[in-house]
């Protein structure tokens, strides 16, 4: 029908577009700046800062996903149950938020967290004093939270409501209870779409600097902030590669590790 | 009982998706530039966006880069889906994960390492090197949207087509592209929808003096926000809210909204 042809655009462009610049920042990651072979770059890794930053997005990643996870799955539930989303009217109401920019949404947050914002206005008319809500990692965990929910509610409700209901049925016929047919039945059906869904909240989660740079006044350094400012202001590429190439390690080992859960493949990411 | 604790869950999960969005559309239309009193009804604001020279750029560059890098990716990535299917597993396996990486690489890596291929090759950051970013990342969703609706049918019904006297062309147009467009219409709006919203590759790979949406709210966050960029997003929600309408409207439930 088609010819092998029509695909070479594509795979020019992979090579041009995937290939060749994840292997131009491999070389820059083993590269000194007078051309010479170094793993300094990758070790850097463990200097102080580093090191607290790294540990400090790989805990503010992990509290932020296990957050829309907890969050997502009775949404997910709920939604099965109901009319509502059966009639596309709750996913609508899911994916608007996605549809403005997410700048904007982190944007808002700050308007509502500020020490002149709203949220500390309401509290003052109440007579109660103002709160630092600003610059903390709490308020980068609700950032990434809010940012990312729909993507973890989504996969999860894509899978549940795929779920044949027959199988509930059964399960209940043949003498469950409601715990054991949520434990037993329902929630091993579930586990490729909170797979998909921990993927699209934990990476982008562990490499932003956008969020912590907003919410966190730049007090905050993450990983992703300490790799903007090797590129943008320090002019360091090299450093600047080596920890891009840590942090792809721990993107590549948590992918590995949920993989194993899911035997699908990443259907339901779509 | 059970009901009504269902029905405070999703409310309290609205109110936390919503209020933002809401308080910036309050604060668009206050006449004080303070974000906590609302101190009376203006347009002022809206004013103050459509006579800011540097944010009407930024939104013709960030939806006149959304399309055009989204109609070239779908395009790439149609013609892609139809030529892996006549190659070998094997090397289709291995395009394919290569197609993967940009969507499950950080965007910060991405846009970091297509900016140090940029600069090597001496190429002037700028228009052109955002949109190339943009098709990058853009064609993996539109071969993910566009692949799973391409299958033996479509090939045996391909090869009844011609047995029945059509030629090669007329029977894809008649028949092939009907059964692929469910997926490039929602390959494309899923393109569309990431360039506009992207900003973390756009900003590593556009030059000084070249803004979208994205990167114009970025800068004015560090020197301080001013109220046109609430009234540039209470438009922008109302335009979601339009099209999303109308693309619910004219997709069948389960079709092009659901992929979203």
């Amino acid at each position: 029908m088609a010819n092998k042809k029509w695909a070479s655009p594509f795979i020019i462009w992979i090579i041009a577009g995937t290939v060749i610049p994840i292997l131009s920042i491999i070389y820059y990651g083993f590269t000194t700046r007078d051309g010479g072979f170094t793993f300094r770059n990758i070790t850097a890794i463990f200097e102080h800062d580093h090191i607290q930053a790294l540990g400090l997005s790989l805990g503010l990643a992990i509290a932020s996903t296990l957050v829309c996870l907890i969050l997502a799955i009775p949404m997910a539930m709920i939604l099965k149950g109901s009319k509502f989303g059966k009639e596309g009217f709750m996913i609508f109401v899911f994916i608007l938020p996605m549809w403005m920019n997410f700048l904007l949404r982190t944007m808002a947050w700050q308007v509502l967290l500020e020490r002149a914002g709203v949220i500390n206005s309401i509290l003052g008319i109440f007579g109660l004093p103002p709160q630092e809500l600003m610059n903390t990692p709490g308020a980068i965990i609700l950032g990434m939270v809010y940012d990312f929910l729909p993507f973890m509610i989504l996969p999860i409700y894509n899978t549940v409501s795929k779920i044949d209901d027959h199988l509930i049925e059964a399960a209940y016929d043949l003498g469950a209870n409601k715990f054991t047919v949520y434990m037993r039945v329902i929630l091993p059906l579930t586990v490729p779409g909170i797979v998909s869904g921990i993927t699209m909240v934990f990476i982008p989660a562990l490499t932003t600097f956008v969020i912590s740079n907003m919410l966190g006044g730049g007090k905050v350094n993450l990983i992703g902030n300490i790799i903007e400012q090797e590129f943008t202001v320090n002019s360091n590429w090299y450093l600047g590669s080596g920890l891009s190439l840590v942090m792809m390690i721990f993107i590549i080992a948590s992918m590995l590790l949920l993989n194993k859960f899911d035997k699908t493949g990443g259907q339901s990411l779509i | 009982m059970k009901k009504t604790i269902s029905v405070i869950y999703i409310a309290i999960i609205m109110l936390f998706l919503y209020l933002p969005i809401m308080a910036l559309v309050v604060l668009s239309f206050n006449d004080a530039k303070s974000m906590a009193v609302f101190t009376g009804f203006s347009l002022r604001w809206y004013q103050e966006l459509f006579q800011s020279r540097m944010l009407m750029y930024a939104v013709v560059n960030t939806f006149s880069i959304a399309i055009i890098s989204s109609l070239i990716a779908t395009i790439i990535g149609t013609l892609a889906v139809l030529g892996l299917s006549s190659m070998k597993k094997k090397n289709q396996d291995l395009i394919l994960a290569a197609n993967n990486i940009p969507m499950l690489n950080a965007d910060i890596v991405t846009g970091i390492s297509l900016m140090l291929c940029f600069i090597i090759l001496h190429i002037p950051l700028g228009y052109c090197t955002i949109l190339f970013a943009h098709i990058t990342f853009s064609i993996p969703y539109v071969v993910l949207s566009v692949r799973p609706r391409l299958n033996r049918t479509t090939d045996r019904l391909f090869e009844a087509a011609l047995d029945l006297g059509a030629s090669r062309g007329y029977a894809f147009r008649k028949v092939v592209l009907p059964e692929l467009k469910p997926g490039i219409v929602s390959g494309f709006l899923l393109a569309f929808t990431m360039s506009v919203d992207d900003f973390i590759i756009t900003y590593f790979n556009r030059g000084a003096g070249i803004n979208t949406i994205s990167t114009v709210i970025y800068s004015q966050v560090k020197v301080g926000i001013r109220p046109s960029l609430f009234a540039l997003s209470t438009i922008i929600f109302v335009i979601a809210f339009v099209a999303l309408v109308v693309v619910n409207r004219n997709s069948d439930r389960k079709g092009v909204a659901f992929n979203l």
